[in-house]
């Protein structure tokens, strides 16, 4: 026999859970909704193919979506090379426990330093100590050094996943240590450059308080070397800059249909990637 | 020829080496340049001052420094965070981890992970349109932006942390725990909470603690809508935070008043500091449980 009490628990507790899970599941569907419903209406091909104009008063969004993609681009450029090589030195190389731990402990605390003081070291060390100016490529580095735990843990753990018997093998044929790492370790971590790839992507996308300062609010509309050296909004930049600073929410709303739209086929696209590579190792 | 080939390999190394340890190079950069251009306003203020004074005014003909309203507000604003966003999260977690059916917790996994990266500025967006407005109707105040706007925007951009870091404590809970739970007469859903969940307190913990460490570092989505007035904390007050302190007057700050903006972000690294040493502390506990 079961007692009210009980009975009275697990009604309360389903009943509790049931509520928890509809909340964060309207929540995001309202999101979605309310976002879409507020923001595709504004998207022209006006607004994606100009830049704002003083004369005619309209505003387009162009440079901004150039400047995003030179600064993704710069950021992965500097960042993969890095952050691999990062990895390849944690999972092949080092002996020294206590060091590894140092290099971990690092990266974590990298992870958990907030954005904000990214922005205000990258401001100090790149934009002044270097030289660099308020640029995309300031930016770009300040990136480099957030997305550097991303893509270190990605790359970490599917080299863990290459067999030390393939490894052995190589050594065992008399490859050096270099060769081993370029013909059997290197291909072997694929899955996790690429994951890393598309986190670090979505984690550039969603960035603003660290690029205000760094890659500061600019239009302009530039070439890529141009680009890089000089100041510019990035997409979320600009949303923040319209919203807040000039109450232009249509244009606000475009943007963040366009940010959400983003959001939705990264995550799509990394767990395409994830998937795949299960797939294949199963075999 | 064999010297050679040895060399190669050294410099090959000494490059790894380098990669490797830039992480470290880093986090060290970032500490260093927070210490020199954060203590010297620290030191002209006066600590106590700095820490504890109730007004910022930073541009008034006698200037004043005082960060405590920075400091609460954070502090407040991360506390309401926790308390609604915890326990909605707390309760989705035990229901994906133990409850739904593989189809279901592939989508709210899913629903999750977009929750988690849709940019700040899109919260605040959302924040600054709907709940301002809101909540300056429900309640009858003159401008709804408002610690209150900032407690519910960052108790949503908590929640998938929080889902996140629980499930996978929750899956790692031995299904042995469960099964003698069960045997003994205990229901599927009084074995959850008072079984599974004790079992995994300390990685529900860490979920927490990085929950604590998201809010109080969160800079845009809170200065769309809580209104940038440095008042002490009040729940239907304009209020600002440690981060937002810094973002606001950044742009234009000079002198003086530059210098303690990187203070305040000091104070801000430090006490992130102390949130990820807690959070090592229950993972570490998690893993030898």
């Amino acid at each position: 026999m079961r007692s009210t009490k009980r009975k009275l628990y697990i009604g309360l507790m389903k009943t509790l859970m049931g509520i928890a899970v509809t909340l964060t599941c309207g929540l995001l569907i309202f999101l979605i909704i309310y976002v879409m419903f507020k923001g595709i209406p504004n998207i022209t091909w006006e607004l994606l193919s100009s830049k704002p104009s003083y004369l005619s008063d309209t505003i387009g969004i162009l440079p901004d979506i150039l400047n995003t993609l030179y600064l993704v681009i710069s950021t992965l450029i500097i960042v993969l090379p890095l952050g691999v090589g990062a990895a390849v030195y944690l999972t092949e190389y080092a002996r020294n426990k206590k060091f590894v731990a140092a290099i971990e402990y690092a990266s974590e605390t990298l992870s958990g330093i907030p954005s904000i003081i990214y922005g205000l070291v990258g401001m100090l060390f790149f934009c002044q100590f270097l030289g660099m100016k308020t640029s995309i490529l300031a930016g770009a580095m300040t990136m480099v050094i957030m997305n550097l735990p991303t893509v270190i843990r990605t790359t970490q753990e599917s080299l863990k996943t290459v067999p030390q018997s393939y490894r052995d093998g190589a050594f065992g044929l008399g490859a050096g240590k270099w060769r081993v790492i370029r013909t059997v370790v290197l291909p072997g971590c694929v899955d996790g450059v690429i994951t890393g790839c598309i986190l670090s992507v979505g984690r550039i996308l969603g960035e603003t308080a660290a690029l205000l300062f760094t890659a500061g609010f600019a239009h302009a509309l530039n070439g890529v070397i141009e680009g890089l050296t000089s100041s510019g909004a990035t997409l979320t930049v600009a949303l923040y800059v319209y919203a807040k600073e000039q109450g232009e929410f249509e244009v606000a709303f475009a943007i963040a249909a366009i940010l959400m739209i983003l959001t939705f086929l990264i995550n799509l696209s990394a767990n395409m990637v994830g998937s795949y590579y299960k797939k294949r190792r199963n075999i | 020829m064999k010297n050679k080939q040895k060399l190669f390999e050294d410099i090959v190394y000494g490059i790894f080496l380098i990669l490797g340890l830039i992480s470290v190079a880093s986090v060290l950069l970032i500490t260093i340049y927070l210490l020199i251009s954060g203590i010297p306003a620290i030191k002209e203020i006066g600590l106590i001052k700095f820490m504890f004074g109730s007004t910022w005014k930073p541009t008034a003909a006698s200037p004043e420094y005082g960060i405590l309203p920075f400091i609460l507000t954070s502090i407040y604003g991360t506390a309401g965070a926790i308390i609604i966003g915890v326990p909605i999260g707390f309760l989705t977690a035990v229901y994906v981890a133990k409850i739904a059916p593989p189809k279901v917790k592939r989508v709210i996994g899913n629903a999750v992970g977009l929750l988690a990266g849709i940019p700040s500025v899109v919260y605040g967006l959302v924040g600054m349109m709907v709940l301002v407005p809101g909540i300056k109707k429900i309640f009858n105040i003159a401008d709804g932006a408002s610690l209150l706007a900032a407690i519910i925007v960052l108790a949503v951009m908590i929640l998938p942390s929080i889902i996140k870091v629980s499930v996978t404590a929750l899956e790692a809970v031995p299904q042995e725990y469960e099964d003698a739970s069960l045997s003994l007469g205990a229901t599927p859903i009084e074995t959850y909470f008072r079984v599974t969940v004790p079992a995994a307190k300390s990685g529900i913990a860490a979920a927490v603690v990085l929950g604590v460490g998201r809010a109080i570092g969160e800079a845009m989505a809170v200065m769309m809508v809580s209104g940038n007035v440095a008042n002490m904390p009040s729940l239907f007050q304009s209020v600002r935070f440690l981060t937002t302190a810094v973002a606001s007057e950044m742009s234009y700050a000079a002198g003086l008043q530059r210098e303690a903006l990187f203070s305040i972000a000091l104070v801000l690294f430090l006490f992130i500091m102390l949130i990820n040493a807690t959070l090592n502390f229950f993972l570490k506990r998690s893993k030898e449980d």
